[in-house]
């Protein structure tokens, strides 16, 4: 083992010197891709928040947000979020509770697995359509929802379409996580089911439920080509809105609005995930 | 040897009745559990599917309600608009390709010599490619925006796209790889190439990259499927791709059959890709002990 380390270690100097450039340079071209298409967007976008469309520094434009039309823009946001991330957690939780309970390898699991990781990702404009078959006010295959158009809840059971399926795929290592031993150690004291989740597995499974509320929540934070291609001629929520002053910006009419807004869900962004981080890290504790 | 042969000769006695107790309790808890189980997959396979049923039963419309057809199925090729469909189509797929082709030529080479030779600096790099989940698309897309102006003043071509979708396909293409990754011990394979006089560019390409081949195909399907469904970055910078024109079909045209069978077998794409993968994805675990 030492002659090993000793050998390897030996023979690392000559070709040290042999090489011309440093080592890092290998990076280089991943780090100018995501230079010019990640960090220098989001720096525009902070910067221009802060930015007089005529050039200097100001704080007009954040404060051109709170106007009724804009807070009407991100309560509807929060809304939307806290209905699609509270409902697609619970539901997602009971399913991943399902799931966790059967055989490991059996072909249940392996199915809703496989089929939550599809699910997730399908958003988008597709799934707006896919609804729109299913209970569209006109078209609807099931029943005709006369309030498909509303807001929240319309949009809300579209989100929770892809709200769930994330759900089973976040929450389901922290309910694989809990082990047999612990309850069957809750019995043998003498612990009822109601004990067990009350003390035991409840207390348990918060912080990593709750870390994955918020990913939920930021998850619907951010979509945008579903509630579009639901509705695109009234703005719900913060994302429409930048949508539409982006599209519009093409006369430049109002230049920074768009930064402003999306400034505004960075921050919310930066503050949930926080969240979610902090929340991740107390439920790991667990799951070894 | 005496005591192991002791305690099951203690245990015998007492057996058939402890746990005899103890499993009738258990049986009454699994049958409660199993019911639960079936009425849980049953309401929610049922709200999964429904939606897909319907999308693929409404494609499938004849000209009168009730009656089958699958005129909007050939339509996909033929739709003549407003706005015509296999543009965007064709647009779509040559984006797929070329993301596709950047993302491998862009991170695989680097996340292998990062692994290999810089590690200081892999969790910069997992911390970049990480980056855009947190980063919502359409708040890259305002930043985007000034940049694809000038992009435009070169090419204004919708497949300058790509530059965008190796962004947004980053967190699935580093997991996809790390994972791969991590499957083999890179260093001792780099190592042992090495030593009998390999040079870098062969340990990376001949050695390394074709142990994770299921990986880098993992990555590539990945990056397809979201290409395939992407609308948040095209939409506000006014490209036109496939979602853009279902979209702007819809409004046109309320209820267009060649909307529903368009989407349907954009989604059957996808979900044949995301299958494909997820049963190489399980034959890759399995392949590890």
């Amino acid at each position: 083992m030492t002659a090993a380390a000793t050998t390897e270690t030996g023979a690392r100097p000559p070709r040290a010197g042999r090489r011309s450039a440093p080592t890092w340079v290998g990076t280089v071209p991943f780090l100018a891709y995501t230079g010019v298409f990640l960090l220098l967007p989001t720096g525009i976008v902070i910067w221009n928040a802060f930015r007089r469309p005529t050039g200097g520094f100001t704080f007009s434009n954040i404060s051109a947000l709170n106007t009724s039309a804009v807070r009407t823009l991100f309560v509807g946001s929060l809304e939307l979020c806290v209905i699609s991330a509270l409902i697609g957690a619970v539901l997602g939780a009971i399913l991943a509770y399902a799931v966790a309970s059967g055989r490991q390898d059996g072909v249940v699991r392996r199915l809703y697995l496989a089929g939550s990781g599809v699910l997730a990702q399908f958003g988008g404009v597709t799934l707006a359509f896919a609804f729109l078959a299913t209970i569209g006010p006109t078209s609807g295959i099931l029943f005709h929802a006369s309030w498909f158009y509303d807001f929240p809840w319309g949009i809300a059971l579209i989100y929770i379409y892809f709200q769930i399926p994330l759900m089973v795929l976040v929450f389901l290592p922290a309910i694989d996580g809990l082990k047999v031993q612990w309850r069957e150690a809750a019995e043998n004291l003498g612990g009822s089911t109601w004990h067990y989740w009350r003390y035991i597995g409840g207390p348990l499974l918060t912080p990593a439920f709750l870390g994955a509320t918020l990913l939920l929540f930021a998850n619907a934070l951010s979509a945008y080509a579903t509630i579009v291609a639901w509705e695109d001629q009234i703005a719900y929520v913060v994302p429409q809105q930048i949508g539409v002053a982006l599209i519009s910006e093409v006369g430049l009419v109002n230049f920074n609005q768009a930064d402003a807004l999306a400034f505004g869900m960075i921050v919310m962004v930066v503050i949930v995930m926080s969240g979610y981080f902090l929340l991740q890290r107390r439920a790991a504790r667990w799951q070894r | 040897m005496a005591a192991v042969n002791e305690i099951p000769a203690l245990g015998v006695p007492a057996e058939p009745q402890a746990p005899q107790g103890v499993r009738g309790l258990r049986a009454s808890q699994r049958r409660r559990l199993n019911a639960f189980r079936y009425v849980a997959f049953t309401i929610f396979g049922l709200f999964f599917l429904l939606p897909l049923f319907a999308m693929i039963r409404f494609s499938l419309e004849g000209s009168k309600p009730g009656t089958w057809s699958v005129a909007a199925w050939k339509q996909i090729a033929s739709y003549q608009g407003p706005p015509p469909l296999l543009p965007a189509i064709e647009i779509t797929l040559e984006l797929a390709v070329i993301t596709s082709l950047v993302m491998l030529v862009l991170v695989v080479p680097t996340m292998i010599w990062v692994k290999l030779r810089v590690q200081w600096f892999s969790r910069v790099l997992e911390f970049l490619c990480l980056l855009p989940l947190t980063i919502p698309a359409i708040v890259l897309v305002v930043g985007l925006a000034p940049i694809y102006n000038r992009i435009e003043r070169y090419n204004v071509s919708a497949l300058m796209l790509f530059w965008a979708y190796v962004i947004l396909a980053l967190p699935y293409a580093y997991r996809a790889l790390t994972a791969g990754l991590t499957a083999m011990d890179a260093t001792t394979l780099s190592e042992a190439a090495r030593s009998l006089g390999a040079r870098w560019f062969t340990v990376m390409f001949r050695v390394i990259a074709p142990n994770m081949w299921q990986a880098i195909l993992n990555a590539l399907m990945l990056t397809v499927a979201l290409v395939l469904g992407e609308f948040t970055i095209a939409y506000p910078l006014t490209y036109v791709n496939l979602q853009v024109e279902l979209f702007s079909i819809s409004r046109n045209t309320v209820n267009a059959g060649v909307l529903f069978s368009a989407s349907a077998a954009t989604l059957l794409v996808a979900f044949a890709l995301l299958l494909i993968l997820s049963y190489v994805g399980r034959r890759l675990r399995r392949g590890r002990p």
